[in-house]
């Protein structure tokens, strides 16, 4: 890296050998105390310790789970490290340790700096009180001084865009405007670390770019920061060097753009057919079971390969169960990059009788970029309440059709969808005087 | 490119060093004190916006008390002649409750702090010390109300304190310590087991009866008052009494086992609390 200076071999976060243990059922709420008393009468004294040294006993009873397993890495001053990983993969985990919300179970994390930690916007606001009062509030919680804050406060407010409402207590507020306040205090947090999940980016996309400019800002003032995020292009734009985690350790490692697309090849399976043949078993509930989701060429079936030219159907059966309803579908089509590229419902049709039913649209060729895609199925009764939501009902890869299409190009083609359009050129006026030397 | 130039100075703040082993004793007297404006807002906000869309809003903290003192004068000042030390009895009695309500709110208040705080346990870093101080320091507020209607009570019996008024402090912080060592150990214990809120009533309502509230402390025998005493809340009621009285020798024996309980409580709530914190964003 050309940035890389005496500076920039600091290290700001080392992390040696972190493991993060949870008892499966730790987070169930309400443990009585009459289990403890009993657990206290085999073993006296011993609720006095932390968990970590309850007896073999109660742990064979309560399995463990490692959320994090051996974590060593290191993040040097100034780096924007990105860190990516399926749901449960220990990214949060990762980010409340290095917060110190909650202790390792094993090894050490070393860190140099003032921590900022962006897991949740506006905690702490309180509704009952006004939008000067919990900026003062929120600041003192996010760890800056009633000085920082006076100073930054003209800024807070313009950023957030809500100065008419500052005395009004916040729970006037509009969901949008909470957030615009809570976002404005979090971004000009000044620590030296700064460590941000991605929860954080909620809103409308407008705003959603407002925040990650934030980070961006961030960054190029030479801050650290460590972002986790779904968003590929987010890591991918953002970040210098980027960790992808799987079980709770690190399984990537390197340039984001690498990392990335190694993620999405190696952990997004890809699905064209899935079919489930046990009506009690299948996904579902007393209204609707999935029997089969697939997707294949036109003409063809679903072992078929997929190519940007290929005319596709998509094609759901289910056993309706609820008769005299009427069921819409809703299949929306995500990108590798998470960007919903279309939505195909099924609205407003007459009711069907119950049994197996089969629903399909078709997919024109010419219209899917190459890349990976998943689909997600919502299932609406009566057009409004939510049956079920099924996330990557199946999921598939289209190709690069045969090269004749593209000319010279052979790389990427840029735009969300790849529409085979023709373009049409005609000659309007040929009396303009020609530059001899530029002819071709 | 632009990051070049832009790079900053290399902090140089200390390194912190994450690791699971590492409670202690210690009340990391350091990061309480880096945290101050932080339990100064918790404070501050507890009270704003504990009496917010309440009709009487800070009467509140007056009345509760007053309507306890009112009905202890009628029935056991009144009818069954509880005697009252040479003060006349309702203001035995409120003088009583103003100390009583300081420790019953700051020990119900912080018993309750961490699950109030909930939300920043799991999504931010502070010492966890700070919820159950900010909850005690913020109930100081009612205190402060309700001994100005003492003030009016002793206006009108026509009781001028003595200097023995300056130890008055004293007992009302030994009353807080007290309350924040109890509440210590309940708010520690409340965030794995949900069964303290119902132990919290429960126990204030039995605390007040074994304290000499509406009743004086020498109405136990004498050979019982030591025991009696271990309730540390004995000596703290009496001496507050004794504060605002002119007459009679000071509790101190009792004020003294009061004290020690006190710091035994304390430093044993301090303890739990400082060893099982690390845990409780895992089990809130």
């Amino acid at each position: 890296m050309p940035t890389s200076s005496e500076n920039g071999d600091v290290v700001a976060i080392c992390c040696e050998g972190v493991g993060k243990r949870y008892r499966i059922g730790q987070q169930e709420r309400y443990r009585t105390l009459r289990d403890a008393l009993t657990e206290m009468a085999r073993a006296p004294f011993r609720w006095l310790a932390p968990s970590e040294q309850s007896t073999v006993g109660v742990a064979a009873r309560n399995p463990e789970l490692w959320a994090l397993k051996d974590l060593s890495f290191e993040v040097k001053h100034g780096e924007v490290l990105g860190i990516i990983g399926r749901n449960g993969s220990g990214k949060s985990t990762l980010l409340k340790i290095l917060s110190r919300i909650t202790k390792p179970s094993k090894g050490m994390a070393r860190i140099r700096g003032r921590v900022g930690t962006l897991l949740e916007v506006g905690a702490g606001f309180h509704p009952e009180l006004t939008g000067r009062e919990n900026i003062f509030l929120n600041g003192a919680i996010l760890g800056m001084t009633r000085r920082e804050i006076e100073r930054k406060f003209d800024e807070i407010i313009e950023f957030s865009e809500c100065g008419r409402l500052l005395d009004t207590p916040m729970k006037h507020y509009s969901s949008g405007m909470y957030v615009r306040l809570a976002f404005a205090v979090a971004a000009n947090l000044e620590t030296e670390i700064l460590l941000v999940d991605e929860v954080l980016a909620v809103g409308d996309a407008a705003f959603q770019k407002k925040c990650l400019g934030k980070i961006g800002d961030a960054a190029s003032q030479g801050r650290t920061v460590l972002f986790v995020s779904h968003n590929m292009l987010a890591v991918d734009s953002l970040c210098t060097r980027a960790i992808c985690l799987h079980e709770g350790r690190v399984v990537l490692e390197g340039p984001p753009g690498l990392v990335t697309s190694r993620y999405l090849q190696t952990w997004l399976p890809t699905f064209k057919e899935v079919v489930h043949d046990d009506i009690n078993a299948a996904p579902g509930n007393e209204i609707i079971r999935l029997h089969r989701a697939c997707i294949r060429p036109q003409s063809g079936s679903s072992t078929d390969r997929i190519t940007v030219r290929t005319p596709l159907v998509v094609e759901f059966q289910y056993w309706k169960l609820a008769a005299h309803t009427s069921l819409d579908l809703a299949a929306e089509v995500f990108n590798e990059h998470g960007v919903n590229v279309f939505t195909a419902a099924k609205i407003a049709e007459p009711p069907a009788p119950a049994g197996l039913l089969r629903s399909s649209f078709t997919v024109p060729g010419d219209l899917m970029n190459n890349g990976t895609y998943r689909i997600h199925l919502t299932v609406l009764l009566g057009g409004l309440t939510e049956v079920a939501y099924w996330e990557d009902v199946i999921a598939f890869e289209v190709h690069d059709a045969a090269s004749e299409l593209r000319g010279f190009y052979h790389d990427h083609w840029p735009g969300v969808v790849r529409p085979n359009l023709n373009w049409n050129t005609e000659l309007i006026d040929s009396t303009v005087p020609v530059l001899e030397a530029c002819r071709i | 490119m632009t990051a070049l130039s832009a790079l900053p100075h290399v902090p140089q703040v200390g390194t912190v060093i994450i690791r699971g082993e590492d409670s202690s004793w210690s009340l990391q007297p350091r990061e309480l004190w880096r945290h101050r404006e932080l339990l100064y807002f918790l404070t501050w906000r507890d009270i704003k916006v504990r009496y917010k869309q309440t009709v009487l809003g800070l009467a509140w903290a007056v009345i509760q008390p007053l309507a306890i003192a009112l009905t202890l004068s009628l029935f056991l000042g009144n009818l069954v002649r509880v005697p009252s030390e040479g003060l006349p009895y309702p203001l035995f009695a409120y003088s009583a409750m103003v100390i009583w309500q300081l420790f019953a709110n700051a020990l119900t208040e912080s018993s309750n702090s961490l699950l109030a705080n909930e939300r920043l346990i799991t999504k931010v870093y502070f010492p966890r010390l700070i919820a159950p101080l900010s909850s005690v320091l913020a109930s100081l507020i009612d205190f402060a109300i309700s001994l100005l209607v003492l003030a009016f009570f002793l206006i009108y019996y026509r009781i001028v304190p003595t200097e023995r008024i300056v130890t008055l402090p004293l007992v009302a912080l030994l009353a807080v310590l007290i309350a924040l060592g109890v509440g210590l150990w309940l708010a520690a214990l409340n965030v794995k087991y949900r069964d303290v809120r119902y132990v919290v009533g429960f126990l204030v309502q039995f605390w007040f009866l074994a304290s000499p509230i509406a009743y004086p402390a020498s109405v136990v025998p004498e050979r019982w008052r030591v025991w009696y005493g271990l309730n540390p809340m004995v000596g703290v009621v009496e001496g507050f009494r004794w504060t605002l009285r002119g007459t009679g020798a000071a509790p101190l024996s009792l004020l003294a086992i009061s004290a020690c309980v006190a710091m035994a409580i304390l430093i044993g709530g301090t303890y739990y609390f400082r060893r099982t914190e690390d845990t409780f964003a895992d089990f809130i």
